[in-house]
């Protein structure tokens, strides 16, 4: 029996979760006091996964960039992978909170989205 | 010079201050001004680009710009007016009318007055800067607070630097310790003065063990090498008071030091007014209607005391907001006895917001909300009220960089002082050990 000790990061309780694991399969899981608490621990111990939050540069924008997000998790391995892909993504001014900035972003299913406005200069 | 009367005037259109606002006007309040200093509405959410935002107020994970846009919707709708790039310089309270003075300018209107019925200080807080943490070494660039490095980062599109020591575990550094590895800069380690962290677990999660970024607790910067630039720091282990003990210098090779050493509440404006302060949150002490000792002058958010989450910074504002309207629409004006419900806070507990409770006037029910100054494992939180126990909540862990909360119940408030002697009651919030 292997047991594993996790801080759950669904919201910013911060709940401190023990997962019991028998040969890689999850036995059982205390700590948690909600069930986003339970799904995340399940998941953290046999497929982590993170919502990536970045910048992308706008060209003639107010602002030189514009924050965006992976509209899903991608897993935690590929957070650098999606990281990088955007460093090479530009996009035109306006953008708009909700705008697709890049589909299926380093083949992680996830698309990523823009997070705050940016009027044209 | 121009002269304008409003009958609410909020200060500051961050999260508190917009969330104020839209709950007033809900109220009922019609003659609303917000007055914001930068050119935009939002305030340090524009630049909190991560996410993790208003799994409370919106039941959905959002990032800082997200949970802005979706107040400023809201104000928008309700149509309250707001003034950007807008600076107040000056409050003040004639104690015959009533009326507050509003001085501030912009460069529009030059500078003008605005006389106020009411007036929401919600100007949140800034970050305590080098200058207050006595770190010995030149002035070379490469020094930034976590929040300035962020926005350039995220606002201004630029880098401060690429070889990154952080000093203090608050959460803005632990957040751009994720940040600046993301941007492609290598980020040693981040050292925190006391024996816990500031910062919320999930971040240290987040942001430092996903990266494997190292969390040195007990170490504190001793030294900055480089006179025109950051050539370097050196980090030592402190003992129990904190002082370096010699013989644990190591130098870390840097260009840049981050500090993340605690928020302060930005109130020279309550000063001026001549509020009572409370010396340990840095902001004004309230009542139950989070109003200060000024009647009709109420404080949120930030500025009253740093809070952890926006969730629950839009909550507290948007109980100001109610109670600002009740105070302008002359509602729930209850007989009152002149009773009075003291906090105590003792025994690992610093503060509390309020710290005074009105038994006629509180609401049904009161949130009080206060922080522990120190890291404390299954214990309980006692609450007592007037030498009688109110609550004993079992606590698996408390820690100074979340904010705890109570809620009080006025029927219960009022079982336990209608029996009882005087005027002045006592509330008491401490922590206990489990039996």
């Amino acid at each position: 029996m292997e047991t594993r000790e996790l801080t759950c990061i669904r919201c910013p309780i911060g709940c401190h979760i023990t997962v019991e694991l028998e040969n890689g399969e999850v036995k059982s899981i205390t700590g948690n006091s909600c069930p986003r608490g339970e799904e995340y621990a399940a998941s953290e111990v046999t497929h982590p996964v993170r919502t990536v939050t970045s910048l992308v540069r706008v060209n003639g924008g107010v602002r030189p960039v514009v924050s965006v997000k992976t509209a899903g998790d991608v897993p935690k391995e590929k957070m650098m992978d999606a990281v990088g892909a955007l460093k090479s993504v530009t996009v035109d001014a306006p953008v708009s909170i909700g705008d697709i900035i890049a589909k299926d972003i380093a083949g992680t299913g996830a698309d990523v989205v823009a997070t705050s406005n940016v009027a044209k200069k | 010079m121009s002269e304008i009367k409003k009958d609410l005037v909020i200060i500051g259109g961050g999260p508190a201050g917009l969330a104020a606002a839209v709950s007033a006007a809900g109220e009922g309040v019609k003659d609303i001004l917000i007055i914001e200093r930068d050119i935009r509405l939002g305030g340090i959410l524009n630049q909190c680009i991560h996410n993790g935002f208003g799994l409370h107020t919106f039941k959905e994970e959002l990032t800082g710009p997200e949970y802005a846009d979706r107040y400023i919707d809201m104000v928008r709708k309700e149509q309250i007016p707001y003034m950007l790039d807008t600076m107040v310089i000056d409050l003040s309270f004639d104690e015959k009318t009533g009326e507050k003075t509003v001085t501030a300018m912009n460069k529009t209107e030059g500078l003008f007055y605005v006389r106020a019925r009411a007036v929401i200080l919600a100007m949140g807080c800034r970050e305590r800067p080098r200058g207050a943490l006595n770190i010995p070494g030149f002035r070379p660039s490469g020094i930034y607070s976590a929040g300035t490095a962020q926005y350039y980062t995220n606002m201004e599109g630029k880098l401060p630097g690429k070889k990154v020591v952080i000093l203090g575990s608050g959460d803005i550094g632990l957040i751009m310790a994720r940040r600046m590895t993301y941007e492609g800069a290598k980020v040693l380690c981040v050292a925190e003065l006391q024996p816990y962290s500031g910062g919320l677990k999930r971040n240290i999660v987040q942001c430092l063990d996903d990266f494997g970024i190292p969390l040195l607790l007990s170490h504190t910067v001793v030294d900055i090498k480089g006179k025109r630039r950051v050539e370097g720091v050196t980090i030592a282990e402190v003992d129990e008071n904190k002082k370096p003990i010699p013989g644990t210098e190591v130098f870390y090779e840097c260009d840049t030091l981050l500090l993340s050493c605690g928020l302060i509440p930005e109130n020279e404006l309550t000063d001026k007014l001549g509020a009572k302060m409370n010396p340990v949150t840095g902001g004004a002490f309230v009542n139950d209607s989070l109003e200060t000792d000024i009647p009709g002058v109420y404080a949120c958010g930030n500025v009253l005391h740093v809070h952890d989450l926006v969730d629950y910074v839009s909550g507290e504002a948007a109980a100001a907001g109610k109670n600002a309207a009740d105070f302008l629409l002359g509602r729930n004006v209850q007989e009152n006895d002149g009773s009075v419900i003291n906090i105590k806070t003792e025994n690992g507990v610093r503060y509390s917001v309020p710290s005074v409770v009105r038994p006629a006037q509180m609401p049904d029910t009161l949130t009080i909300r206060f922080r522990v100054g120190n890291e404390y494992r299954d214990k309980n939180l006692s609450v007592y009220l007037d030498g009688k126990q109110l609550m004993k909540l079992p606590k698996r862990i408390m820690a100074p960089g979340e904010m705890e909360q109570i809620i009080l119940v006025k029927s219960k408030v009022g079982e336990i002082i209608s029996g009882s002697e005087g005027k002045e009651h006592e509330l008491i919030i401490r922590v206990e050990d489990k039996e």
